[in-house]
């Protein structure tokens, strides 16, 4: 492969965000879920609850570092690798990301005392009350920097005059015709996907055989989270699908394959495409494209040739939307079934096909905010900033890129590495049994330990 | 005043805030890597660890801050520094990433290993090193600026005499600066053997902290003679420093209120860096880029300046907050809660 610095650029920012995204998304929906286990131990007086708060806040701990670090990676990589978009797009859109650092600010100061001051108030409800800036703070970072990107897809809030930006309206430029999809499809994401991986490590000790109330609960307070989050973020996707018919019909388009403008178009699902452009060996729904659209089958669905050929993105990214959607499926699935075996079969919802499954919703889940996120990237190319400037004409020159790939590469897998290392430690010394029961020693026999 | 000057006035604050906050980190963690080469890792451990945990992150976002507050109000900033700064910011972040990250495995996972010591030990030098490469950059000479790019001359970086005074005036001042308010730190924890081994480092830090910074101020003459000039122009201001230096090691050789003895050395940089930064002036990059051609539009500027606003609204009193908590609560610094 000869060196083009735009390619290498944009090999090494998914290499950073595909990283960082795991941790930032872990970062959004894991306060919401400490709050929750924090304030049910609180009202119903269940130290079982606290405790797996306390074990989650001390997991969260790590993966906030290693966000942390990623996110200032991320953050000064935009302008390092993108140097000619940021001095555009920066004047109109700088407000939501100097926003964002507040709302991160904000957070680190309250996750920072909140961490160290676990048995320093009299009535623990106040140590709850600190967790809610915390979980604000790290939703509202999300919520600002998606906005962001919201505008690189849907740009608005300016004008172009001999190639020159005017009338800039920050607050237009903000709440872009993406914004509304875009957010409440990453906040509900973060949440299901953290609500799956904190269940799935309840769901592998189970399966390794520990058999204690904790780990009940510990498994019903996410997975319940978990399906309403899976079925949320399903309907968000609903509309993100018809925001797209709307406002970025291309990316719609690239994503089903769907080539010829029309009504009562079909849903392609996988399939291969022949060296004649032809779709072969797909599964194909009657109308569910243009129902996805626009709710009904007469839904005028516009296809992918309107556009000019360098104006289309990679048909590839057909698979990453059907892997989404399938995923995503997958997860409900096991959601619901978690939860109506519990409801009427309560003895099916610890087998242990159950928890086989929900361990492997942690992973699945991760997968699709990976998968999803390549859909929204790959899905706007050719554009950075869509209708305006094009991914070759914001990259940098330097013919190093290259060079940092590998070393970056090495970076991340030392932070993985290391923080698995140090998670794993963390609980595996200190198992809950083990705490509960000095818990109880302490505090005279007030907990049941099993 | 101008928004222009507005806008470059709150960022250099905000630096400042950093260059205090982390420096106090960064030189931590010199101190405590070489306290344990010398077999005294245990007179600091505790307290530098009492210190850091709470807002290590804190420290973090300064930086942030000031960087996404750069781009925001002079988005060519983006352009120059981001095109020419490839290899010495990436090679920052990775210090910082390695730094951050293995500072909380540490102090959340296992305990004393001796290899997150040292990378926390050697990152806190190196760190303050790699980021005044910006500063450096800033004065001109070192870019090559066509229409259609900007490059960094790497060689002509590496060997400037002026790069390297400036990088060891940085390390010297972390280590003078984090000394200091350590030396306070240790007092108010009243923990005597910390306080003694860390007054001693910043006695010893203090007297090269300013040799350092005359000799950067005569190689400035010359790499940049118009910077230099205008420095002498504000000969007051560095005066001023001086007074506060000399207040601040009076003080703590006489081993008395370090509290106000931390606060002199704060004034001391606050001053040299506001002397530094007022001489700088209209230029954020010589001889290219001003404050004013590099100034974003107006609209934009108002709509961050009035973030800014309710932004602190936030944050004073969280960070007040934080502060009461741990670093003025005197259970928390003697390590009884």
């Amino acid at each position: 492969m000869t060196y083009d610095a735009t390619t290498y650029s944009r090999i090494l920012t998914e290499l950073t965000l595909s990283f960082h995204i795991l941790f930032a998304t872990i970062g959004v929906g894991v306060p919401l879920m400490i709050a929750l286990a924090q304030w049910i131990g609180i009202k119903r007086n269940d130290h079982h609850y606290i405790l797996l708060a306390r074990r989650w806040t001390r997991g969260f701990t790590i993966t906030v570092a290693v966000g942390v670090v990623t996110g200032t990676a991320i953050g000064l990589q935009l302008s390092l690798l993108w140097p000619k978009f940021m001095e555009t797009a920066g004047q109109v859109i700088a407000l939501p990301l100097f926003m964002e650092t507040f709302a991160f600010f904000f957070e680190a100061i309250f996750l920072g005392i909140y961490i160290y001051t676990w048995d320093r108030f009299k009535k623990p409800i106040y140590h709850f009350l600190l967790l809610i800036p915390v979980a604000i703070g790290s939703s509202a970072s999300a919520f600002f920097i998606t906005t962001v990107n919201a505008f690189m897809n849907t740009p608005q809030g300016f004008e172009i005059v001999n190639g020159v930006i005017t009338n800039i309206d920050p607050i237009e430029a903000m709440f872009s015709p993406s914004v509304p999809t875009k957010v409440s499809h990453v906040l509900v994401s973060a949440y299901m996907t953290s609500a799956f991986v904190l269940a799935a490590l309840a769901a592998y000790q189970m399966l390794k055989g520990k058999n204690h109330e904790y780990y009940k609960k510990a498994l019903k307070i996410t997975m319940i989270p978990a399906l309403v989050f899976s079925i949320a973020t399903a309907v968000v996707g609903d509309f993100s699908g018809k925001f797209l018919a709307e406002y970025q019909p291309e990316k719609l388009a690239a994503a089903e394959w769907h080539f010829e403008t029309e009504s009562h178009a079909p849903l392609i699902l996988y399939g291969y495409l022949d060296e004649n452009g032809e779709i072969k060996g797909a599964l194909e729904i009657p109308y569910a494209l243009s129902i996805l659209a626009g709710n009904t089958p007469s839904t005028e669905v516009i296809g992918l040739n309107e556009f000019p050929e360098d104006e289309r993105p990679p048909l590839y990214v057909h698979y990453f939307f059907d892997l989404m959607v399938t995923l995503g499926v997958l997860l409900t699935i096991i959601a619901l079934l978690y939860a109506m075996w519990l409801r009427w079969k309560p003895r099916l919802a610890h087998h242990k096909w159950m928890l086989r499954a929900i361990v492997w919703s942690a992973p699945l889940s991760l997968l699709a905010i990976e998968i999803g996120w390549f859909f929204a990237e790959v899905g706007r190319q050719p554009w950075i900033l869509r209708g305006y400037m094009k991914v070759p004409e914001a990259s940098t020159t330097s013919p190093h890129v290259g060079t940092l790939i590998i070393v970056f590469a090495v970076l991340y897998v030392i932070l993985a590495v290391g923080s698995a290392i140090v998670l794993r430690k963390m609980f595996k010394n200190n198992p809950p049994e083990k705490e509960l029961q000095e818990y109880s020693m302490k505090h005279g026999g007030e907990i049941h330990v099993s | 005043m101008s928004l222009e000057l507005l806008g470059i006035s709150v960022l250099w604050i905000f630096l400042f805030g950093y260059l205090i906050v982390a420096s106090i980190d960064f030189g931590a963690g010199f101190f405590v890597t070489y306290s344990e080469w010398t077999g005294q890792k245990h007179v600091l451990g505790n307290i530098i660890q009492r210190y850091l945990s709470p807002v290590w992150e804190v420290t973090n976002v300064f930086l942030v801050f000031f960087f996404v507050g750069i781009v925001g109000f002079f988005p060519k900033t983006a352009y120059y520094y981001g095109s020419a700064l490839l290899i010495p910011v990436s090679i920052s972040i990775i210090l910082l990433a390695i730094r951050g990250s293995y500072y909380a495995f540490s102090t959340y996972g296992s305990k004393d290993n001796k290899w997150y010591t040292f990378l926390y030990g050697v990152t806190g030098v190196l760190i303050p090193a790699s980021l005044t490469t910006v500063l450096t950059i800033s004065e001109g000479g070192y870019l090559t600026i066509t229409d259609e790019s900007v490059s960094l001359k790497l060689t002509e970086l590496l060997t400037s005499p002026y790069s390297w005074s400036v990088v060891l005036l940085s390390i010297v001042s972390v280590l003078f600066i984090s000394a200091s308010f350590l030396t306070y730190y240790a007092n108010k924890a009243e923990d005597t053997r910390a306080e003694n081994l860390l007054r001693r480092y910043a006695l010893g830090w203090s007297v090269p902290s300013v040799l350092i910074a005359v000799i950067v101020f005569y190689m400035l003459k010359s790499q940049n003679l118009e910077h230099f000039q205008q420095m002498v122009d504000l000969a007051w201001m560095f005066m001023i420093s001086l007074g506060f230096f000399m207040i601040g090691v009076y003080l703590i050789y006489k081993r008395k209120a370090y509290g106000w003895a931390f606060t002199a050395v704060m004034m001391q940089y606050f001053f040299a860096f506001l002397g530094y930064g007022a001489s700088h002036y209209p230029y954020l990059l010589y001889p290219v880029l001003t404050i004013y051609d590099g100034f974003t539009n107006e609209t934009m500027a108002i709509a961050l300046v009035v973030a800014f606003i309710f932004g602190l609204l936030l944050l004073i009193p969280a960070l007040y907050l934080l502060l009461r908590l741990f670093l003025f609560n005197r259970d928390y610094v003697k390590g009884n809660e």
